[in-house]
């Protein structure tokens, strides 16, 4: 009964403190990429920071999902036996690490490589490419950027989605994998056609349970974002998410002001969004959490 | 001509075949390399962030780091004192210990009646399910509650704040590895204590309790490694402080705050002093993560 009590408490009172923000812009809040703390001018739009979040997460499940794929496949196929503990152990402990050392280490290790190593080096090769050149077009060069964000927060979500995608791959019947294998198929095969189609629905849970932990990760994002109100035109650009700016605005904004209204609301639609991406994944990983 | 073509068909399906099967292993094996990287990718990057933190914050990983407060950069004059993280160790300490002592009760009842009042009931699943969300749902919006709750009524940032909301994060862990541990027990055992004539009460207390002892053991331990690297939520709430208080109702540092605010001063000298305090926070961690596997790995 506490646990519903805290998760309405929350909602109410994000909403409470939200309310004075919904209530000066409207629906503008959500569309307007304004954001203008100074006293007397001060203007609050979200857009650019709901943006942020959703890009940077869908970008890191785009680079996590593949990988996490492999280490499942490994860990369940692949290995020796005795490799495989230890192994998913180190995997696990990648969870472990807390997003304040991830954020550390993107800014002062990861960083300088994105900026020295990937876009001072690829940059303009890619830039030049025919359609997706804009991509990588950029006259920012802090190494603290989407792209950088997006890559740590691919690391952090990793052992997430591998070790749901290898809880459920064990889950398969041998038999049916047997079988497979019985009528000749390569191990790729037997993945391909026996284990995925087994096991789409929970690996879909997993991807959503990693979007949800991207959307909400704050310190590690604060820290290698760039932190800027500008809807980013490149992977380069520096930007903002929602947890960021909390972040970043929060402690130094003014006890009951406009401000630290308009941060509300996006905690407020910050809460609802992974509240609904981990509702969804909860419901998909439903069949395989009852043992 | 006829007969010539009987001849060659096989011939010609055995090369077909050859080649089919040539590609499905080569395919096969292109994967199995790929998954290789694969894995190898995500040990690097854990022993890269582990390499970086013993290298960067070993050497000043000393006595007096860690027993004197903070001091202003020294920007280069080695006359002026050295700081330390002995402020923030106390605070984390204090506030982490503090939300275990709130969080692990209330994890520990709600387990409870999730394993073994309302197992299958409707209102059973949906505590679970709220559970489950607020396990992965930001902290930072645990913050945010906290704040609107506790920090805006009190007038001010506080450690007991602090607390608090990393108490909301212990709750969800200790719920789940309680319910968890609790439903490992087998039914016989239950029915035989209740066989004997013992209330409900008794048999979860006397016998389940002692059963999963190390399991709900193991879920505290996670949950206190998942608290002592939270930083978000401790910026709303108990916000961190640059000198040495064990006052409750004010301002309170911690190790993860003192990192993020050492990290981006931009002062060689304090950078020197956050890694030293992300090396002390990620060993902590990961060894009281190691100590939660091995309790459990010897329960079964």
């Amino acid at each position: 009964m506490v646990v519903l009590v805290l998760l309405g408490g929350i909602i109410v009172t994000l909403f409470v403190g939200a309310l004075p923000a919904f209530q000066e812009f409207g629906v503008g809040f959500i569309t307007s990429t304004e954001w203008d703390p100074v006293e007397g001018r001060e203007r609050f739009g979200g857009f650019v920071a709901i943006f942020g979040t959703l890009i940077s997460s869908l970008l890191a499940i785009i680079f996590a999902v593949p990988v996490a794929f492999g280490i499942a496949f490994f860990l369940t196929e692949l290995a020796p036996l005795w490799l495989r503990r230890p192994v998913g152990t180190a995997i696990e402990l990648l969870a472990a690490i807390p997003s304040i050392i991830y954020g550390m280490w993107g800014l002062f290790v990861l960083a300088p490589f994105v900026q020295l190593r990937i876009q001072l080096t690829f940059g303009d090769t890619l830039a030049s490419l025919p359609l997706i050149g804009f991509l990588f077009d950029s006259v920012s060069f802090g190494g603290t950027n989407l792209f950088t964000a997006s890559l740590v927060l691919a690391i952090m979500i990793l052992p997430f989605i591998a070790a749901t995608m290898r809880d459920v791959f064990e889950q398969v019947p041998p038999v049916y994998k047997e079988s497979a294998y019985a009528v000749g198929a390569t191990r790729w095969e037997v993945v391909r056609s026996v284990v995925l189609p087994y096991t789409r629905i929970s690996v879909a849970g997993g991807v959503m349970l990693g979007l949800g932990r991207a959307l909400g990760e704050t310190m590690a994002v604060t820290f290698v974002i760039g932190n800027a109100n500008r809807l980013p035109q490149s992977l380069f650009d520096p930007t903002n998410t929602i947890a960021s700016v909390i972040a970043m605005e929060f402690p130094e904004s003014l006890m009951g002001s406009l401000q630290q209204s308009a941060l509300f609301a996006l905690g407020f639609l910050l809460f609802v969004l992974s509240f609904l991406v981990l509702a969804l994944s909860r419901w998909l990983l439903r069949p395989r959490l009852k043992v | 001509m006829s007969a010539a073509a009987t001849a060659l068909a096989p011939a010609k399906d055995l090369t077909v075949a050859r080649a089919l099967g040539r590609r499905r292993r080569r395919t096969d094996a292109a994967i199995r390399w790929l998954c290789i990287a694969a894995t190898l990718v995500g040990l690097f990057f854990l022993a890269s962030i582990l390499v970086t933190l013993l290298w960067r914050g070993l050497p000043m990983l000393d006595w007096l780091t860690l027993t004197t407060e903070f001091q202003p950069t020294r920007y280069g004059d080695e006359t002026l004192p050295r700081g330390g993280l002995s402020h923030a160790i106390v605070g984390s300490l204090m506030q982490v210990g503090l939300a275990t002592l709130i969080g692990t009760p209330i994890g520990l009842l709600v387990g409870t009646y999730l394993a073994e009042y309302a197992r299958d009931s409707a209102f059973g699943s949906a505590v679970r399910f709220v559970s489950d969300v607020l396990l992965s749902a930001p902290s930072i919006l645990i913050g945010l509650f906290i704040y609107q709750l506790v920090v805006l009524p009190m007038g001010g940032f506080s450690g007991l704040a602090g607390a608090l909301a990393l108490a909301i994060i212990v709750i969800p862990v200790v719920v789940r590895t309680t319910e968890d541990m609790l439903q490992l027990i087998p039914n016989t055992l239950r029915e035989a204590v209740i066989a004997l004539g013992a209330p409900k009460w008794k048999m979860i207390l006397l016998v389940c309790y002692r059963a999963a002892l190390s399991g709900i053991i193991t879920g505290v331990l996670l949950a206190v490694a998942r608290i002592a690297g939270e930083t978000a939520p401790l910026l709303l709430t108990s916000f961190g402080n640059n000198v040495m208080s064990t006052d409750l109702g004010r301002a309170m540092a911690s190790l993860p705050i003192a990192i993020y605010q050492q990290a981006n001063s931009g002062f060689p000298d304090l950078i020197q002093i956050a890694w030293t305090g992300a090396l002390l926070v990620t060993l902590g961690v990961l060894a009281i993560n190691i100590a939660a596997r091995i309790l459990l790995r010897r329960r079964h």
